[in-house]
């Protein structure tokens, strides 16, 4: 694509969008198109060179400065927006289809109107995707912390901790909920703990909304709110695993230090495992299709479940 | 060069959508300026065929056609009912959604469309308000093929690509009439017809290793009426009817597994059997093995056979 293909799609987004927010600051501007305030005046000095044949100075658009705010007239002809590219119109039909996907998120009401409006703008793309309603976590649930994050509120969890197997009672303070592939995700400040935890909602067994509010310290706000899905610790521990074929999915599951091919189809990842018991059952779950190479300690350990686990196949006889 | 090309660009888009008789390139060639500086006929014929392809290409509707029956010399114009988007009046609770949907996607080409969306439905009369700050639904599409395939969807293209199957890791090279896109638990997938194997089929976007290339002419692919993407998805995920699989589950453990159970019964001693629908054997086995001794399988065999033979090659 020239520059030229580039350039001229914001020039045609930036007229209307400015004729319809008059008196807007430079830098206004170029936050909501993303690029910096020395391109929007270069943008403004070209627009201001164009307008209808002739070119006399009542067929030129016109751009006004008021200190640093600038509106634009004398625009008719391309006052309204170029209609929605494919794939513009696809970020957004596949964005809103996905919301639906997870119901309890937003008003799902609400989401299938914008649809039905954007149908007409979105140029026929709503047929090019489909979305799987998540059955991932209870939408009561998902549309209930969503409430308490908006509203301020303290939950009341009884969540399940797979890595113990076991449900655990707390109280949190919602900061963020956010998906990932699908599943919802709430961050909050665990009172249990004083400090910051992420719960997966589908393991939320039982939620209340207490009438408390929700009283997070600030700076435990922001680091929750610049969090990504997995936030490293120094104390984690460095795992060398060898995957056969069948489990190269671990390398696309979880966020590995180090992928290596074994060059049979195979890997040989390095990951950071924070709880021993998590590590284990991933191990378990892996069975004959994994080796702990380091550390020696933890390959002991998964060896000894796996020699626990068959005893208990025992009444069974041997099974080969 | 740039900026004076785009001059001349936006100056053309301004003149042919302002005309309402169609213009003839001369016509055009003396209305717009930036075509003066040509320095011969065949240097502005160039210059204005190549201007006339990147209009189409940014999805400006550039209509060919004559005034009259005695014209002979086609002329050009931009019907302003075909470029424009039509005006878009949303609730507020429908725009909160939109602006919500707009800023989900991880990737930065996915975003950076979604965002030039919003921006044009703006000046199109929607009015966005402030987001509530800790909500965060997030679009995954690492799966750099999207766009491309999204694309290759919307024109009825063909399109070839190398792939990796989940259970070999080898990789191959796929011709496919693409149907469509879907979403299924977290994961896109193409759906489409491949060529070279004469059959429907469905490729995981994350296991698409080359990016997509289209080829052939646009329509030339086509989704057959009543095609249901996320039913063919699904029935790849799940091929197999549900039958129950029977677990002996030490009391107050396998939570995961007792969420899904079709049934649980109390046992005398310090064990529970839980009666779990499992329409595939491996997927079971999988969901079994990490519980470790907490979990104990008694139907169907095949399962237990293969838990047995999983844990002996982990035990060593």
């Amino acid at each position: 694509m020239s520059g030229a293909t580039e350039h001229l799609p914001r020039l045609l987004a930036l007229v209307p969008w400015l004729l319809a927010h008059p008196d807007t600051p430079v830098g206004e501007v170029a936050e909501q198109f993303g690029v910096d305030e020395r391109q929007v005046r270069r943008d403004l000095e070209l627009i201001w060179m164009c307008g209808l044949p002739g070119h006399g100075p009542g067929d030129l658009i016109d751009v006004m400065y008021d200190g640093d705010r600038v509106s634009l007239s004398n625009a008719d002809t391309i006052s309204q927006p170029l209609r929605l590219t494919v794939d513009e119109a696809l970020a957004l039909v596949a964005a809103l289809r996905t919301l639906l996907g997870v119901p309890g998120l937003v008003e799902t009401d609400a989401v299938d109107r914008a649809l039905a409006k954007l149908e007409g703008a979105a140029g026929g793309v709503g047929d090019d995707v489909a979305v799987a309603t998540g059955d991932a976590a209870d939408p009561d649930v998902v549309a209930n912390i969503r409430q308490a994050l908006v509203t301020g509120r303290r939950l009341h969890l009884t969540y399940w901790v797979p890595a113990r197997d076991e449900a655990t009672e707390r109280d949190v303070d919602p900061i963020r909920v956010f998906t990932s592939e699908g599943v919802p995700y709430l961050v909050g400040w665990c009172r249990r703990v004083d400090d910051l935890r992420t719960f997966r909602v589908d393991r939320v067994l039982s939620l209340t909304t207490l009438d408390l509010p929700a009283e997070v310290p600030p700076e435990a706000r922001q680091r929750a709110l610049d969090a990504g899905l997995f936030t490293p610790a120094a104390e984690d521990r460095i795992v060398t695993l060898r995957l056969e074929p069948a489990a190269r999915w671990v390398a696309d599951y979880y966020p590995c230090e180090t992928v290596e091919e074994r060059g049979d189809g195979g890997l040989v990842v390095t990951l950071r495992a924070r709880d021993d018991a998590w590590l284990r059952r991933l191990v378990l779950g892996l069975a004959g299709m994994v080796e702990v190479t380091a550390p020696a300690a933890v390959a002991a350990a998964v060896a000894g479940d796996a020699a626990v686990a068959l005893a208990q196949y025992a009444p069974f006889g041997p099974a080969d | 060069m740039s900026s004076r090309r785009t001059e001349r660009l936006l100056n053309l888009v301004i003149c042919l959508l302002h005309t309402r008789s169609f213009l003839t390139a001369e016509r055009i060639r003396e209305l717009v300026p930036g075509y003066d500086d040509a320095p011969s006929e065949d240097a502005f014929k160039r210059a204005f065929e190549r201007d006339k392809e990147d209009l189409r290409d940014l999805g400006i509707p550039l209509e060919t056609g004559t005034n009259s029956a005695f014209d002979d010399e086609p002329g050009y114009r931009i019907a302003r009912r075909d470029y424009a988007l039509p005006e878009v009046r949303l609730e507020a609770d429908e725009a909160a959604a939109v602006g919500l949907a707009a800023r989900m996607w991880t990737s930065a080409t996915m975003g950076a469309a979604a965002t030039r969306a919003l921006r044009k439905l703006e000046a199109a009369g929607v009015e966005l308000a402030p987001l509530p700050e800790g909500l965060q639904p997030r679009l995954e599409s690492t799966d750099a093929a999207f766009p491309d395939l999204a694309e290759a969807v919307h024109d009825g293209r063909v399109v070839t690509f190398d792939y990796r199957t989940s259970a070999g890791g080898d990789e191959s090279r796929r011709t496919v009439e693409p149907w469509g896109l879907a979403w299924w638990h977290g994961r896109w997938y193409l759906v489409g017809h491949d060529r070279d194997r004469d059959a429907t089929r469905v490729f995981r976007l994350s296991r698409i290793t080359t990016a997509p290339v289209p080829s052939g002419r646009a329509g030339a692919a086509h989704r057959p009426e009543g095609v249901d993407l996320t039913a063919i998805v699904a029935s790849y995920d799940s091929a197999a009817p549900a039958q129950n699989a029977r677990l002996r589950v030490r009391s107050g453990r396998g939570l995961g597994l007792r969420r899904r159970a079709a049934s649980v019964t109390t046992g005398d001693d310090d064990w529970d059997i839980v009666e779990l629908p499992a329409p595939d054997v491996s997927r079971l086995v999988d969901q079994v093995l990490p519980y470790g001794a907490d979990v104990v399988v008694e139907h169907p065999p095949e399962a237990v056979a293969s838990v047995v033979r999983r844990l002996k090659a982990l035990a060593g």
